[in-house]
C-alpha cells in the first residue's frame, strides 16, 4: 500500500516535472532574479553588446518583467536558447519565461502546453529580391530559385504560397540565416525568404541595400510573443499584464521620461490605477503597487522600445505597420487596466 | 728506362688531378630540383604553370584582404566608410576589398572569456597557468618529480579559480580521493583486494553525494573563505572550449584506461558493463548525447533541481571521449605480445602491479598517435555545444553577428576561430610527435 503510494507519487512527480512547481513567482523571488530564455542572437531582438549586456526588443520585455517583480531591471539572467532547446528549457523550468520571437501557433499553445501571454511583434514571411531582377510582386517569381531555411514554418508557408498561386519554384535549402545571406549575395538564389523583420535586418547589413527590394506580399501570419508554462496562471498574469502595461502606456502617453511625474497622481484614473496611485492592481498580482511604473521606467513604453531597438531610426529600420496602436491603424490593443 | 719508353709512346701524361668542376647547371641545385619535380614532362610542366597561376590568383586576392584589414572601427558600416574614404582619397586603389578586423578588437574579451565578469579575467588566466604547471611533469621529463603533488591538486585549484565560491567545496571533494586511496591501502588487508577495490569506488561516491554538501556548508558557515562565485551561464568563448576540451581530455584518459582494462577483464559483470558502455556511447553521435544532456535529463530530474547545463555537457563529452579512448588503448593492449603478460605473471606481480609496471607503459606508448588523435578530435568537437545553446566561440560568432553593429560579418570571425583552434591542435600534434621520438627506444 505504502509502496504503491510512493510509486504513484513518483509517477506524478515525473509527469509534472515538466510543469514544474506551481508558484513560479515564489521561486523567482526566493532566487532573487528572473531567468529569461532568449535567442542565441537575432538582430534587433536579442544580442549582447560589447560589455556583455543583452540588448534588444525581446530583451526589453524580459527587463520590464524583472523590473515589475523586483523593481530592478538588472535582476534578470538571460539564457540563450536555440530553436530546438527553447521549449524544453521552458517546460523543464530551466527558464521562467521565453521572450524569443516565438510564433504563437495552435499546437504550441495546446499540444506543447504553453501559454502565450500576448503578442509583442506581428511578423510575417516576406521575400527579398535584387532590384535588377525587376520583380515587383511575389506572383512574378515563377521558376525562381529561393533560399530557404530548412525545418522551419517558412518552408511550409512557401510551398503553400506557390501552390495556391499555381507557380513553380526551386528551393535552395540552407541551414542558418548567416548562410542564407552569403548564398543570396553570391547569387546562388534569386530570392531570399524569411520573416519580414529578418529580411529588413539582413538587407540593412548589405553593402548596397538599395540594390535589393523587399516585396510587398506577406504570405504568413507570425504573431511573436512571450510565453510561459501552462499551469501557473498567477505567473502568466504577471508577464501578460507587464506586456499590456507597456502597450497601454504608449496609448496613454506614459513614457520613461514622464512616468515618474505621472505616478504621483493625475486626472486620468486609468493612469492612476496602472501606476499605483489609485486602486490595488499591484497587490492583485502579488507585486508592489509601483510594478507597472518600474516596468515602464526600464526602456519606456512599447513605442519607445520599438523605436530604440528596431524602429525606423535604427539600421534595421522597421516601420510600425501592424505593430502600431489600434488607434493608429495597427493591431496593438491592450485590455483596460480596471 | 721504362719511363722513357713510356714518354715516347704516349704524347701526354697528366701528372695532376683535374680540379673538381661544378656539375652542369641543368643537373644541379634549384634547376635540377625544378626539372625533376615540377617540369619533368610536358603534362607536369603545364600543371605546374596552372598551379602557380592559381596560387598567385588566390594569394593576391586574399593577402590584400588580410593585410590591409581595418582594425579600428566601431561597426561594420564604419569599416566600410573608412575603406571608401581611403579609396576616395586615393590612398588605396579602386575596388580594394579589405577585412574588418575591428570586430576582433571590439569583441576580443567576449571571444576569449564570454560573459565572465571583466574584473575577474585574471582567474581563468590563472587557472590556465595552474593547468600548465600541473601537466608539466606529465609532459616533460626534465621537470622536477615533486611537482606531481601539485598535479594532483591542480584540478581542484582550477575549478575553484574558475567558478569561485567557497573554498571548502573543492577541498572536501578532493578529500574523497584521499578516502578512496585510504580504502584501497588499508582495506586490502581487512576485506581482501576485490572487496577493497569495489569499496574504493562506492565509499567516495556515497561520501560525495551525502556528506560533502552538508559538511562544506557547515564548515563554510563557520569559516567563510571564498572568492566571488561566477555562474556557468557567464562562461563562454574560448574559455568554454578550453574548459570542456581540457576536462574531457584529462578525465577521459584515466576513464578510457579503466574501460579498456575492463573490456579485457575475465570478470563477467565488469567485462559486460564496459563493453555495453563503450558500444552504446560510441554507437550514438555526440550531438545526440548533447541533446540528451540538455533536453532529456531535465525531464528525469525532479522539478526544481538545477543541474548545471555546462556540467551535464562536460560529463557527456567525457563519456564520449573515454569510449573512444578505451578502444584506442585496447588496440595498444592487444598489440602487446602474449609473452609480456605471461612474463609479468611469472614475476609474481599482482594484476595492478603488472599493469602499472609492464603492460600499460608499453601499450600506451604504442597508442600515442591514436590517443592524441582522439584528444584533437575531442577538442574540435567542443564546438558542437553551440547546438544546445552554450556560447562557445562559434556561438559567439552568432551572438556578435546579431548586434546591429556587426551584422553581416563572417569571414573575419571564422578565420579567427579557425586560427585559434589550429594553433591548439597543431601544438598537440607536434607534442605527440616529440613524445613518439623520445619513446622510440625499442620495436625497431
Amino acid at each position: 500500500m505504502k509502496r504503491s503510494v510512493i510509486f504513484g507519487a513518483l509517477t506524478v512527480a515525473g509527469l509534472t516535472a515538466g510543469a514544474a512547481s506551481a508558484a513560479t513567482l515564489d521561486d523567482i523571488q526566493a532566487r532573487g532574479n528572473l531567468i529569461c530564455g532568449v535567442t542565441t542572437g537575432l538582430v534587433g531582438f536579442a544580442a549582447p553588446d560589447a560589455n556583455g549586456e543583452w540588448q534588444g526588443f525581446d530583451v526589453g520585455v524580459c527587463r520590464a518583467v524583472a523590473a515589475a517583480v523586483f523593481g530592478d531591471p538588472t535582476a534578470v539572467e538571460f539564457v540563450p536558447t536555440t530553436g530546438q532547446t527553447r521549449f524544453t528549457a521552458l517546460a523543464s523550468g530551466e527558464v521562467d519565461m521565453l521572450a524569443r520571437n516565438t510564433t504563437w501557433t495552435f499546437s504550441r499553445d495546446v499540444d506543447l502546453k504553453f501559454e502565450f501571454v500576448g503578442i509583442n511583434y506581428y511578423d510575417g514571411q516576406g521575400f527579398m529580391v535584387p532590384t535588377e531582377l525587376g520583380v515587383s510582386s511575389a506572383r512574378d517569381l515563377d521558376g525562381a530559385t529561393v533560399c530557404i531555411q530548412t525545418g522551419t514554418t517558412t518552408e511550409l508557408n512557401l510551398a503553400d504560397f506557390f501552390r495556391v498561386n499555381n507557380i513553380s519554384y526551386e528551393p535552395v535549402p540552407i541551414e542558418t540565416n548567416a548562410e542564407a545571406q552569403q548564398q543570396y549575395l553570391a547569387g546562388a538564389c534569386d530570392v531570399y525568404t524569411t520573416d519580414a523583420s529578418g529580411l529588413a535586418a539582413t538587407r540593412a547589413t548589405f553593402e548596397n541595400p538599395g540594390d535589393h527590394v523587399i516585396l510587398p506580399e506577406i504570405i504568413s501570419k507570425e504573431p511573436l510573443g512571450p510565453l510561459v508554462r501552462h499551469g501557473d496562471h498567477d505567473w502568466g498574469d504577471i508577464v501578460r499584464w507587464t506586456l499590456n502595461a507597456l502597450i497601454s502606456a504608449e496609448e496613454l502617453g506614459i513614457t520613461s521620461a514622464n512616468v515618474e511625474e505621472l505616478s504621483a497622481g493625475t486626472n486620468n484614473p486609468e493612469i492612476n490605477r496602472m501606476l499605483g496611485s489609485e486602486g490595488e492592481l499591484g497587490a492583485m498580482l502579488g507585486l508592489e503597487p509601483d510594478w507597472a511604473k518600474n516596468a515602464i521606467m526600464v526602456g519606456g513604453n512599447y513605442g519607445e522600445l520599438f523605436e530604440k531597438n528596431i524602429g525606423e531610426n535604427t539600421p534595421i529600420g522597421l516601420a510600425r505597420g501592424l505593430n502600431a496602436l489600434w488607434t493608429e491603424g495597427g493591431l496593438l490593443y491592450s485590455p483596460p487596466f480596471r | 728506362m721504362a719511363s722513357d719508353t713510356h714518354a715516347q709512346t704516349v704524347a701526354y701524361v697528366r701528372d695532376t688531378m683535374i680540379p673538381e668542376a661544378e656539375p652542369p647547371a641543368m643537373e644541379s641545385g634549384a634547376i635540377k630540383w625544378l626539372r625533376e619535380n615540377l617540369f619533368s614532362s610536358t603534362l607536369n610542366a603545364v600543371l605546374t604553370v596552372l598551379s602557380i597561376l592559381a596560387i598567385y590568383w588566390a594569394v593576391t586576392h586574399t593577402v590584400e584582404w588580410l593585410v590591409f584589414g581595418i582594425w579600428d572601427a566601431g561597426s561594420l558600416s564604419e569599416c566600410r566608410e573608412i575603406r571608401d574614404m581611403r579609396i576616395a582619397e586615393g590612398i588605396w586603389p579602386e575596388g580594394r576589398n579589405v577585412a574588418c578586423w575591428a570586430v576582433l578588437s571590439d569583441r576580443w574579451n567576449q571571444l576569449l572569456f564570454g560573459f565572465y565578469p571583466q574584473d575577474l579575467y585574471w582567474r581563468p588566466v590563472a587557472a590556465l597557468v595552474v593547468f600548465f604547471i600541473g601537466v608539466a611533469p606529465i609532459l616533460f621529463d626534465s621537470v622536477p618529480r615533486k611537482l606531481f603533488y601539485f598535479t594532483a591538486l591542480a584540478p581542484f585549484i582550477c575549478y575553484w579559480l574558475l567558478w569561485g565560491g567557497t573554498i571548502w567545496g573543492p577541498i572536501f571533494v578532493a578529500l574523497g580521493f584521499v578516502l578512496a586511496w585510504a580504502v584501497i591501502r588499508f582495506g586490502q588487508g581487512i576485506v581482501g583486494p576485490l572487496a577493497a577495490t569495489i569499496a574504493a569506488f562506492v565509499v567516495p561516491i556515497l561520501y560525495w553525494i551525502f556528506v560533502v554538501g552538508p559538511l562544506a556548508g557547515a564548515v563554510g558557515a563557520v569559516a567563510p573563505i571564498g572568492i566571488e562565485f561566477v555562474e556557468s551561464n557567464d562562461f563562454g568563448g574560448f574559455m568554454l572550449a578550453f574548459i570542456i576540451g581540457i576536462t574531457g581530455i584529462v578525465m577521459s584518459f584515466p576513464l578510457g584506461i579503466l574501460l579498456a582494462l575492463g573490456r579485457q577483464s575475465d570478470l563477467f559483470i565488469i567485462n559486460k558493463t564496459c563493453v555495453i558502455f563503450i558500444e552504446v556511447i560510441r554507437g550514438v553521435p555526440l550531438i545526440v548525447w548533447l541533446f540528451t544532456a540538455s533536453l532529456l535529463l531535465n525531464y528525469f530530474l525532479p522539478p526544481g533541481t538545477n543541474f548545471d547545463l555546462l556540467l551535464r555537457v562536460i560529463i557527456m563529452v567525457t563519456f564520449f571521449a573515454s569510449a573512444y579512448m578505451a578502444e584506442v588503448i585496447r588496440g595498444g593492449l592487444a598489440a602487446l605480445p602474449r609473452g609480456q603478460y605471461e612474463g609479468a605473471d611469472s614475476l609474481g606481480l599482482d594484476y595492478w602491479q603488472s599493469m602499472q609496471l609492464i603492460i600499460l607503459p608499453q601499450a600506451l606508448k604504442i597508442s600515442i598517435p591514436g590517443i592524441v588523435n582522439t584528444f584533437i578530435g575531442l577538442f574540435k568537437d567542443t564546438t558542437l555545444v553551440v547546438f544546445v545553446g552554450l556560447s562557445d566561440p562559434i556561438g559567439f560568432t552568432n551572438l556578435i553577428r546579431a548586434t546591429t553593429d556587426w551584422n553581416g560579418i563572417y569571414w573575419e570571425l571564422f578565420i579567427f576561430v579557425g586560427a585559434l583552434f589550429f594553433v591548439c591542435c597543431f601544438a598537440m600534434s607536434r607534442y605527440s610527435q616529440y613524445l613518439e621520438r623520445k619513446l622510440a627506444t625499442d620495436r625497431r
